[in-house]
């Protein structure tokens, strides 16, 4: 057994001292119509939901300016966790972080700071320093980043209570594209980790689960889903069953064949072929 | 006095404030303001007086992942 607790109950996702019963966080973006987003979320009833910010264009009536988002995040009642996507620069994540924390009244940042725009990959060498700049003036930082171990351990030394490696790249579902490193990184670190981005199937989300993580963060597994709705509900099940089984302990691999009825007694024993 | 405001160049007679500028594009709630890449408390719009030049950020929650 991986932990003491035998009681879903007692086995909440804890990031920065907040219990989430949870270990399933959604993304809002893509889907086809705000009622299957909506509908979606309720079927996956995550632990947060992200949301971003972008430029408000005109006054009132005109597009983009529609706050059917907002109220409809007001009436979810779900936790949200900002996002600081498409900022390149320290300055611009730090910025955007505290636009969002106003906006949306959390404390709460899924940093994203990207330094290729191809792969979207995070620009892991300023991650750790805005990371440090965003605790510093209060924020609970969950870092979007690589799944490279001494990243991941820096970010830990500069306060990040959580991590949030990626298994592939944004929006590809190509599920864990390193599995090696990833196990390796929930083998060094304690802090929850959280896998952010490249999930395509339930399946991923319950292998990394069964490797130990945390939780997982989706957002296009569902909303591209052909049944968005449906798939947050095989999500929130996936991720369940994976934690369910990490929790249970697996049975180590073996090399050869190992009968499961006992052999003792077997009819027919020794009579041969004749 | 020429300012940027969601990159679009507008004219305001001066002296103007972050308040001015909000008005220009008919900001509506929810929204948040960032100056030349700092972000503006809500508190702070009236007496936050304008330069020339000054890029003023007005943003708004959206979908994300």
């Amino acid at each position: 057994m991986n932990s003491t607790a035998s009681n879903p109950q007692d086995d909440a996702l804890v990031l920065y001292g907040q219990h989430f019963d949870s270990r399933l966080l959604l993304g809002t973006a893509r889907y086809p119509s705000p009622d299957v987003m909506e509908a979606a979320v309720r079927r996956a009833r995550p632990a947060m939901l992200t949301a971003s910010l972008r430029r408000q264009t005109a006054g009132p009536g005109t597009p983009g300016t529609d706050n059917g988002f907002w109220d409809m995040l007001g009436q979810l009642k779900v936790p949200v966790l900002p996002n600081t996507a498409g900022c390149h620069s320290i300055d611009e994540v730090v910025a955007t972080a505290q636009m969002a924390r106003e906006l949306f009244d959390t404390p709460w940042i899924k940093l994203e700071l990207i330094g290729d725009d191809y792969t979207l990959q995070p620009d892991t060498l300023q991650l750790v320093q805005a990371a440090e700049r965003l605790i510093r003036d209060g924020f609970q930082v969950l870092p979007y980043c690589t799944e490279d171990l001494v990243l991941c351990q820096r970010l830990v030394d500069v306060g990040c209570q959580a991590v949030m490696p990626w298994a592939a790249p944004i929006g590809t579902g190509r599920g864990p594209v390193n599995p090696y490193a990833m196990r390796l990184l929930r083998e060094r670190l304690s802090v929850p980790l959280l896998v952010d981005a490249g999930l395509g199937l339930p399946s991923h989300a319950c292998q990394v689960m069964e490797w130990g993580y945390d939780g997982v963060l989706l957002n296009t597994a569902v909303a591209l889903a052909q049944d968005p709705v449906a798939m947050a509900g095989a999500f929130a099940d996936a991720v369940a069953a994976g934690r369910a089984a990490w929790r249970a302990g697996a049975m180590a691999p073996q090399e050869s064949a190992q009968p499961s009825t006992p052999v003792l007694g077997t009819p027919f024993w020794h009579h041969g072929n004749d | 006095m020429k300012v940027l405001i969601n990159d679009i160049e507008h004219d305001l007679a001066e002296p103007a404030c972050l308040t001015d500028a909000l008005a220009a594009v008919e900001a509506t709630p929810p929204f948040a303001v960032a100056i030349n890449r700092e972000f503006v408390p809500r508190s702070q719009y009236a007496g936050r007086m304008l330069q020339a030049d000054d890029r003023i950020e007005v943003i708004r929650p959206v979908t994300g992942g």
